[in-house]
């Protein structure tokens, strides 16, 4: 069986259909109108993924471990380093592209019914196609810094889309929050990729294409690779909301809804998982930033399922549920399971992305309302969005045979498997947890009485079929998404892993067989919460204000999310433009520096108007003095010269 | 020889400007200034296509004796590190020409195209002088037409600016002047003749303290014009009090004076000396960058703003250099070129602003982008490029520098990254201040986009933004020879000390073993 490397143009394609898309949107776009704008803003989607689709089959034609690939342009080339504009795609960027490009184009349909009324409709495709375009230069990059270029401009697009309503004062800091937070997390990245360069520098390598890198990894040596992992990992928990950089995903959810939905739950916070995995040889030389991996991704887990509990704005809730779910696919990479990883990072984008398109139905329906305490029996009035929604519900509490189910499982056991077993209850606390939020959202959106502004009441309807039919191919794909990752045995067993597995290896559980338990204890997890959650906001309603009321303290810590926005407020932002402003920019410059120089031509000055007091000493004539006094010189040396 | 092109390149905007002053009518003057630059920068590009990437020595050499006595020659050359600095000097000051000719300059325009035009031969010379003399003058020559175009064209305290420009330029420059003179002599004493040529001055032997003190003078004068942290604030002045066409040429091209300085002269002539220094110089350019961006931060004006944003760039170019080794050196020189792309282009842009409001308060702007899409966009661009964006040219030197640097000293640059958050911080928010949100300013609701003109000045730069940012090989390629022979300077410089740390070691071990192989082998691998 030969493990084969083809060429295949059309790769290139796949970015060139957005990167046209962004062209056509930016300068055509407010000319043409609407219609130009809407037939191609998702139209190179879609022909990005019919693209992507031909080469994920000819790929899966292949023999296992076989990569398709194209070499566009030598890159960046200074002394022996050598990194090239080139594309790979392989068993784990064949996932990646089409989920990007696959959901990427349904919710670039969505998105003709949601931005239907609003006016800046190009700028927003552009955008959009802007962020395909880099989200896909990430995932099919062939090395390491070329993926940076992706992993950047994906942020970039971030930062522009959640200020996309820019005339709001607060949703342009939101936008900047996440542009500036992303670039802490970036610059770990860069150290990264330096610590690898300067490591295999040494041994005479000095290129960043992960087929090369994977060659050497052994020579990167244990303390190396835990450098570069950890600083990697500093960049993954930027771009994937993780502990202690996730503050600016939140606030994310002030962009425009399908942007919810595609960049900040399916495609682009996944970026991290991915680019663990995507290094997944050199994190496992590097065994402490692997549980440093696991340890974030379950704390984040729990960390921020507990803040999603009491959230009363229904994107909210669902920005939380996705920290929460990221922390997850950590749990699990950091596991060493990293087809696992990428398996939750595909069901999450199928329902999680669903989850906020629902969302989005719901507050399109209620033109503009996100408050959940202003919503309540939408069941009937909205019935494909409750029933999607429903599915994907189900899916995201784990409830088989939804998708989540098989992804969150697998997740579990191999956190348990792997010696993790006290992260494993925190995953366990975290499923129960997540079937009580999200049955807490939807009960309170769906059912019960309607406690909708009477204003909008008469405004309410189901959103038209560009936004419709979305839901339904991503509920189905919620459903029947987890199957090709059964548990071995069951039918097919897991394709899934199987698949990748060239290309992630195989996770190898450090203890002998999984307790038959483990499952149970999950799914009893999750029961519990839903069970909860029908308790608190169906049966009893009254139960919730009463807890709120009797445990004061906790739901006002959770509610404001442990203040640790203003924390980082008080110990890093506050200080930091204090010293600036008063230590540096008054202090040092004004006053030490210039006043220090100032000063020194105030005294050649002073002594210049006792030595001349015919003088009038300003410093025209100081500098005319000067000169003087160069051309001296100049006239000495060449008397000297010429003697 | 050259077959007189380097002479031509610089002589003839000197003719140009001797020609419009012959000239009264203001619309011709405006033209013909304009055309008169694209002669230069047509012959730039010549020089791109005609210059041979594999060479790292001189080309288009032009060597005759000017003042034999003193052993002074007219000798002019380029090389890969001289070769871009002349195109982007050649562009910018086509674009500064274009652009003031749009209303920017609305008095006495014959005069300030004259000393644009003088400028442009002030600076060609200077980036082509092979003889130090030849050097030292043009060195000097840039400053007069500064000073005016600042004095005269200037705003706020424009004298002021100018005087204090002019006053912290000179204090290097003599010292440097007094250094060249010594070298010379040293020369004779070794030679037995005087030479200001420059490939036979790096031959002068000097003793330790000699080289140290001669760099010390050269380096003062280099990292003034930098400017590096602390000699830098002589350019917040002059550049918030300069007309845009000077801030764009002052920050783009003149700067880069110093940081060419170092790479031709003070590394090149004094390579152990600029070893030693390594550290000195990383903790400066270190603090410039962290500092500059900081204050920055707290800039109530635009230009002030950009002014110290240029501090903190500039250190990465020097931080870059002083990594000593070709992916610095390289990065730094991109940088140089990106510097000055996207920092001119920043000026550019503030003086759009200022022609059409007379201030570049940020708090008198806000809401922009409703009223001026198409300059928010550019803005936009030109800001992420500024910021180094990855696939725009910003990002490949601040990469190769940093890469460079961690090569060196890693410490350096664990710090400099914290850089990169900066000046997105800064650069976002002032964006941020002046383009979203409501429109609170009831005066921009008036505002009016950019005219074809504006637009035209903005095209080519967005062009080598991205041109600059994919497919940098094209430049990189050129400048690696000549770096590599530089860098052949530094290494032969190094086994050198090397080889002296080991004798000590050897002589302490009382051990005997060879040390010739040793350094024959690193002067090879130089080569």
């Amino acid at each position: 069986m030969g493990i084969v490397t083809a060429e295949f143009p059309a790769l290139a394609l796949i970015l060139l259909f957005p990167a046209l898309g962004v062209v056509f949107n930016l300068f055509a776009g407010p000319r043409l109108g609407r219609g130009a704008v809407n037939l191609v803003g998702p139209g190179v989607m879609f022909a990005a993924f019919a693209v992507a689709t031909w080469a994920f089959f000819t790929l899966s034609a292949m023999p296992a471990g076989s990569a398709l690939s194209v070499h566009l342009w030598r890159w960046i080339e200074a002394g022996r380093l050598q990194t090239d504009f080139a594309l790979r795609l392989d068993a784990l960027s064949g996932v990646m592209v089409m989920i990007v490009t696959g959901v990427g184009a349904l919710i670039h349909l969505y998105s003709v019914g949601y931005m239907a009324h609003d006016e800046d409709f190009a700028r927003f495709f552009t955008y959009m196609n802007l962020f395909a375009l880099s989200m896909l230069i990430l995932v099919l990059a062939n090395n390491l810094l070329l993926m940076f270029v992706g992993w950047e401009g994906v942020g970039l697009c971030s930062y522009l889309l959640i200020a996309f309503w820019y005339t709001n004062p607060q949703y342009a800091y939101n936008g900047r929050k996440a542009f500036v937070v992303n670039r802490i997390g970036d610059a770990g990245f860069l150290l990264g990729i330096f610590t690898i360069v300067a490591t295999l520098g040494a041994h005479g390598i000095w290129t960043l294409d992960f087929a090369t890198l994977r060659a050497n990894a052994p020579l990167l040596g244990g303390a190396a690779a835990t450098a570069a992992g950890v600083l990697l990992f500093i960049g993954a928990t930027g771009k994937s909301a993780q502990i202690p950089l996730y503050v600016w995903l939140p606030d994310a959810m002030v962009g425009p809804t399908p942007v919810s939905a595609l960049i900040h739950a399916a495609t682009m916070v996944t970026a991290g998982v991915y680019m663990i995995a995507r290094l997944s040889f050199l994190f496992v030389l590097a065994p402490n930033a692997l549980d440093l991996v696991a340890a974030i991704g379950a704390f984040t887990a729990l960390f921020a399922a507990t803040i999603a509990i009491v959230q009363p704005d229904i994107k909210k809730v669902l920005a939380y549920s996705t920290i929460s779910q990221l922390g997850y696919m950590f749990l699990g990479v950091g596991s060493g399971a990293f087809a696992s990883g990428i398996f939750h990072v595909m069901t999450h984008a199928f329902f999680k992305g669903l989850l906020f398109l629902c969302a989005g139905s719901v507050i399109h329906a209620l033109g503009g309302e996100q408050d959940m305490n202003k919503m309540g029996g939408l069941r009937s009035r909205l019935p494909i969005t409750f029933w999607t929604m429903f599915i994907a519900t189900l899916a995201i509490a784990a409830v088989p045979p939804f998708s989540g189910y098989f992804s969150k499982d697998l997740i579990l056991e191999a956190a348990y498997t792997s010696g993790h077993s006290r992260l494993w209850i925190l995953g366990i606390i975290t499923a129960g947890l997540t079937s009580f939020y999200m049955f807490r959202l939807i009960f309170m959106t769906f059912f019960g009485e309607s406690r909708v502004d009477a204003d909008k009441v008469h405004h309410i309807h189901e959103s038209p079929p560009t936004m419709t039919i979305p839901l339904i191919v991503l509920a189905i794909l919620a459903t029947v998404g987890g199957w090709v990752g059964l548990p071995d045995g069951l039918l097919w067993g897991n394709v899934f892993a199987r698949f990748l597995a060239p290309v992630v290896g195989t996770f190898k559980p450090a203890l002998e067989a999984s307790p038959a338990y483990l499952s149970m204890v999950a799914s009893i997890a999750s029961s519990i919460g839903i069970l909860l959650a029908y308790v608190f906001y169906l049966r009893l309603p009254g139960i919730p204000m009463i807890l709120a009321w009797r445990l004061k303290d906790a739901y006002n810590l959770l509610l404001n999310k442990f203040y640790i926005d203003e924390l980082y407020d008080l110990v890093v932002t506050r200080p930091l433009f204090w010293a600036s402003q008063n230590i540096l920019n008054r202090g040092v410059d004004t006053y030490a520096i210039d006043g220090a120089a100032t000063g020194a031509a105030l005294t050649v000055e002073a002594s210049g108007e006792i030595a001349r007091r015919a003088e009038t000493g300003n410093v025209q004539h100081y500098a005319f003095i000067y000169l003087l006094g160069a051309l001296g010189i100049v006239g000495y040396y060449l008397y000297l010269v010429g003697r | 020889m050259g077959g007189g092109l380097l002479t031509a390149l610089i002589f003839l905007p000197l003719l140009g400007a001797l020609f419009i002053l012959m000239q009264s009518e203001e619309r011709a003057i405006w033209n013909s200034a304009f055309i008169f630059s694209l002669i230069p920068l047509a012959l730039s590009f010549y020089l791109l296509i005609a210059f041979d990437p594999h060479r790292a020595d001189y080309q288009f050499v032009e060597q005759y004796p000017w003042i034999p006595a003193f052993g002074i020659s007219y000798h002019l050359g380029v090389d890969g590190i001289s070769l871009f600095l002349v195109l982007l000097t050649t562009i910018l000051i086509s674009l500064s020409l274009l652009y003031s000719g749009g209303g920017d300059i609305e008095e006495r325009a014959r005069e300030f195209c004259f000393f644009i035009l003088v400028l442009e031969t002030g600076l060609l010379g200077t980036l082509l002088a092979v003889d130090l003399f030849l050097f030292y003058m043009f060195w000097e020559v840039m400053l007069i037409p500064m000073y005016f175009l600042i004095g005269i064209w200037g705003h706020g305290e424009r004298i002021y600016a100018a005087i204090k420009f002019v006053l912290f330029t000179m204090v290097g420059s003599l010292l440097m002047l007094v250094a060249i003179l010594y070298l010379v002599f040293a020369a004779r004493e070794h030679f037995g003749r005087l030479s200001f040529d420059l490939p036979l001055l790096y031959e002068v032997p000097l003793t330790v303290t000699e080289a140290r003190w001669l760099f010390a003078a050269f380096a003062l004068a280099f990292a003034i014009k930098v400017p590096m942290w602390p000699v830098h604030t002589w350019l917040p002045d002059a550049h918030t009090n300069a007309p845009t066409a000077g801030s764009v040429i002052l920050a783009g091209v003149m700067l880069k004076m110093g940081t060419y300085g170092f790479l031709r002269f003070a590394i090149p002539l004094f390579p152990d000396v600029a070893i030693e220094a390594i550290p000195l110089f990383m903790t400066l350019a270190v603090i410039g960058i962290i500092y500059g961006a900081l204050v920055a931060m707290m800039q109530p004006d635009l230009k002030r703003l950009i002014a110290y944003s240029s501090v903190s760039h500039l250190g990465f170019v020097m931080l870059g250099i002083f990594a000593l080794n070709p992916q610095g050196i390289e990065g730094a020189i991109y940088q140089m070129l990106n510097h000055g792309i996207s920092t001119g282009g920043l000026f550019l842009l503030v003086g759009m602003l200022y022609m059409r409001r007379h201030t570049r308060e940020i708090s008198e702007f806000g809401g922009l982008w409703h009223r001026v899409p198409v300059y928010a966009a550019i803005f936009m661009l030109v800001m992420l490029s500024s910021i180094g964006l990855p696939g725009l040219n910003g990002f490949v030197g601040e990469f190769l520098i940093m890469l460079g640097g961690f090569l060196r000293l890693r410490l350096a640059v664990v710090i400099a990254v914290v850089g990169v958050i900066l000046e997105a911080l800064y650069m976002l928010w002032t964006y941020e201040r002046v383009m979203f949100g409501p429109i609170v300013n009831a005066i921009n609701e008036k505002l009016a986009d950019l005219t074809t003109r504006e637009i035209a000045v903005m095209v080519p730069v967005i062009a080598l933004m991205f041109f600059m940012g994919l497919y940098p090989r094209p430049l990189i390629s050129r400048m690696e020879p000549s770096v590599n022979l530089m860098l052949a300077r530094v290494h032969i410089a190094q086994a050198r000390l090397d080889q002296k740390s080991d004798r000590r070691r050897l002589a302490t071990a009382d051990r005997h073993v060879p040390m010739t192989d040793h350094v024959s082998q690193i002067a090879a691998a130089a080569r």
